[in-house]
């Protein structure tokens, strides 16, 4: 006889509640059909890793209830230009389908996508209760879209995620706008722009933006929780933002632009003790003792300060003013600061609490060095060129420094890190000693570089890599590598789930590997790589447990693509090539781009001229 | 097909605009090459056209290899801001020499490294020998600063001196009379620097 177990559907529902990650969600939705049921109608929170995976209607159907939703749109590799402009990740669809399904929608998150000023109108009329708007990293909108958000939304926790080209930007009138509506903001506001890839101000805007949007927040205001101002290029007003802070006692996070000067810096942050993260503006003006002191006291009186960033043009007799707060810093990007290692380890070494570091290749291996013997803590390291584009090295920086940081730092667990020569050796002592490796990007600036010692592919190296760290999630190659490699990677890269691979491998046989030997793989991206059409169809099967595969300058053929699209019809295989249509070619011609992903939406209906979707054969009406 | 327009675009460009009278010490193909590669994917600078005067140039490997789109990977944000805050062009004249160069400072390391520069330029107007002899030296190299205040190179340290320095001037010692130009410290050393 049948046990039936049942609760009332409230006590599931409430029990349920305390679930939040979304596998764990699935799971539960997949236990049995009345679980299923109560799952989907009490699910607040959907996240989209590809938007066109699935349609806007088939999730509003089966999660009625949505008040948070996120979405992604082109591949990772469109942040490195591979993408033409014009591919996809058009939002349109879903804000107007969730206009009418999710009137109490409050949070829309969007990753590379693109969105229209008609766009954030409609969610700026539709949702009533709209809270939180992140953009990051898209494209398509201008400011008469922003300020329709921000003359219409009524409540406060409102963020902003700002990364790409804006055209026509005003961001005075924005501002004005926004502030203008502040005292309707009921609760705390937020305020972000971040990372802005092009600010594209023409020469007469930049004068006409004076900054004194700031003025605006009325004195009534005391809400602001967060200002980020960073990647704004025009000066702000010094002592609005002054005044604004020095009311607002909730503000924990404020990151400056470059204008803001040095000598101002102490004055701000007198005004906001409290901070939890502050990003500088310019960090030089002339070497004077009575503003050095100013700024190590006003330094001193943030006793909540963990996160630094910002160190625009970095004078290093400034350096030590932040020197009475080093002990409590727990994040710390220098990415963008021109130090030299000298200055670069006084600093480091007075921050033991460090988990977090972003920095330029000026640190060096000296510097390194140093990071592993203070750092005891450090979680997550990542290193960017100075000078990406030259031929020379321009720093001391070797495969040394990272060796250096893996022996010392036993709770490092990501890893970021661009340099000029690698070994084997090194990368099998990194391995051994930091089995809890979970990210590891490796870029060896220039492609197929050798084992520096050996002359040899850096296969072994890597090989280790993923023998000995059995949690890694991701991985990013570089350096000269064979089929061997990817023999490694498949044998042992058991939980890896996001692999990027350049310039490597030698036949399709790497390619399979990976391909049969990786299940957790969800997204791989591979560009100039001699994988061919073999191991792409003796591995359809897996490309449907895959989120997505990006393969482009490699040798798939275009006659592979369509059998690929006919035989698997949950997946949408995506030819993309700006030399024309692909039957104006022979079948046997590789494809530029191929973008292959698993779809319950079938084949999209946006693409633009330079796209074909491979058809399947139920379209084709041959089954 | 975008990468390679550009490359042929700017190429002609570069041809065209270039003010060369070729030098008798001349510069090598090599150098140019390797200009037109790193334009590709640098952020093109307004005025640029003397992107030879890296001292170290001479000794730089070339490859012609062809640089790739998307490579390094770098999203355009860190590429511009990172590139970008490379770049100190300050103008250098030399008393005696027709032409003023310019001379990218961020991509020295110190005083010594900027000696090369000047011998690099300069090496046909008589610079080496001027500077192989420290205490008779026939030039002196001084610096315009932000107040508009000529100075002696080599006095602060090599940081300072970068955000400082607004242009530079190789004076004949000669037209500094009365003025005690010993070199002392650092500038004793940009001299023995360049006479290695």
């Amino acid at each position: 006889m049948a046990y039936t177990f049942s609760f009332p559907e409230e006590v599931l529902e409430h029990v349920f509640s305390f679930i939040e990650s979304e596998k764990d969600r699935n799971a539960i939705s997949l236990v049995c059909k009345s679980w299923y049921e109560i799952e989907r109608w009490c699910r607040r929170r959907v996240f989209v890793g590809n938007c066109y995976a699935v349609s806007p209607m088939m999730v509003i159907k089966r999660f009625p209830e949505v008040r948070s939703i996120a979405l992604k749109g082109k591949p990772h590799f469109a942040d490195f230009n591979l993408v033409p402009e014009g591919w996809g990740g058009y939002v349109c669809p879903w804000i107007a389908a969730m206009a009418c399904a999710f009137p109490w929608l409050e949070e829309i998150r969007l990753k590379r996508m693109v969105i229209t000023d008609e766009s954030l109108e409609l969610i700026a009329k539709s949702f009533k209760n709209f809270k939180v708007l992140v953009l990051t990293s898209c494209e398509g909108f201008t400011t008469d879209g922003l300020a329709a958000i921000a003359a219409n939304c009524r409540f406060a926790s409102f963020i902003f995620l700002i990364s790409q080209v804006l055209n026509l930007l005003d961001f005075n009138f924005v501002f004005e706008l926004v502030l203008n509506k502040g005292h309707k903001f009921e609760s705390k506001l937020c305020l972000c722009l971040v990372n802005l890839r092009e600010l594209d101000l023409q020469e007469s805007e930049v004068e006409d933006l004076s900054g004194h949007w700031l003025s605006h927040f009325p004195d009534s205001y005391t809400s602001l929780v967060s200002l980020n101002i960073s990647c704004l290029g025009n000066e702000v007003s010094l002592s609005s933002l002054e005044r604004l802070l020095g009311r607002c006692p909730n503000l924990q996070t404020l990151r400056l632009n470059r204008a803001v000067p040095l000598d101002r810096l102490p004055n701000l942050l007198r005004r906001c003790p409290q901070l939890v993260e502050l990003g500088t503006g310019v960090y030089s003006t002339e070497m004077r003792p009575e503003v050095f002191s100013n700024l190590e006291a006003a330094f001193s009186g943030c006793k909540q300060l963990k996160s630094l960033s910002g160190f625009w043009d970095v004078l290093p007799s400034y350096l030590p003013a932040v020197y009475p707060i080093c002990s409590r810093l727990t994040s710390l990007n220098l990415s963008y600061a021109i130090v030299q290692s000298s200055d670069l380890i006084k600093l480091i070494s007075q921050c033991p609490s460090l988990l977090r570091l972003w920095v330029l290749d000026y640190i060096e291996d000296a510097g390194l060095y140093a990071l592993a013997a203070s750092c005891k803590d450090l979680r997550e390291l990542r290193v960017f060129p100075s000078d990406p584009f030259g031929l020379e090295p321009n720093v001391a920086l070797t495969e040394q420094g990272l060796v250096s940081v893996s022996e010392g730092c036993p709770k490092l667990q990501s890893v970021l890190y661009f340099c000029r020569q690698m070994s084997n050796a090194a990368l099998n002592t990194i391995a051994r000693n930091r089995p809890n490796l979970t990210r590891f990007r490796l870029c060896i600036i220039e492609p197929r570089t050798p084992d520096y010692i050996t002359l040899e592919p850096l296969d072994s190296g890597f090989g280790a890599i993923v023998e000995h760290c059995k949690d890694l999630q991701r991985l990013s190659l570089s350096g000269l590598l064979t089929d061997r490699v990817f023999e490694y990677i498949g044998t042992y890269g058991k939980k890896l789930e996001m692999l990027s691979v350049a310039f490597a491998g030698d036949s399709d046989l790497g390619l399979h590997h990976v391909l049969s030997g990786c299940d957790n793989l969800r997204k791989l991206e591979i560009r100039d790589c001699p994988f061919g059409d073999k191991a792409l169809l003796a591995n359809a099967a897996k490309l449907e447990t895959m989120r997505s595969l990006w393969m482009s300058s490699c040798s798939v053929s275009y006659g592979a693509c369509k059998l690929l699209g006919q035989k698997m019809p949950r997946l949408n295989v995506e030819v993309i090539d700006e030399r024309g249509p692909p039957d104006s070619r022979p079948e046997s011609c590789p494809v530029e781009k191929l973008y292959i992903y698993r779809t319950i939406a079938g084949p999209r209906l946006d693409m633009p001229g330079f796209v074909w979707t491979m058809e399947d054969d139920s379209s084709l009406g041959l089954e | 097909m975008l990468l390679l327009m550009e490359k042929q675009g700017l190429g002609l460009g570069l041809e065209i605009t270039e003010l060369r009278l070729g030098l008798p010490c001349g510069e090598p193909v090599e150098k140019k090459e390797k200009k037109e590669k790193k334009r590709v994917f640098s952020e093109i600078q307004a005025g640029d056209d003397d992107d030879d005067e890296n001292s170290s140039s001479e000794d730089r490997k070339v490859q012609t290899k062809n640089q790739v789109v998307g490579w390094p990977p770098l999203c355009s944000y860190r590429k511009k801001n990172t590139v970008s805050q490379t770049k100190k062009y300050v103008k250098v004249s030399m008393d005696g020499a027709p032409f003023l160069r310019k001379i990218d400072l961020a991509m020295h390391k110190g005083y010594s490294d900027l000696a090369l520069s000047f011998e690099n330029f300069f090496s046909c107007y008589g610079i080496r020998e001027a500077l192989k002899d420290a205490d008779n030296a026939e030039h002196v190299p001084i610096y315009e600063d932000k107040d508009g205040d000529w100075m002696l190179v080599g006095d602060v340290p090599w940081e300072m001196f970068i955000e400082s320095c607004k242009r530079l001037r190789i004076m004949k010692r000669s037209d500094a009379k009365g003025f005690d130009l010993q070199p002392k410290g650092s500038l004793k050393g940009f001299i023995e620097g360049v006479t290695k």
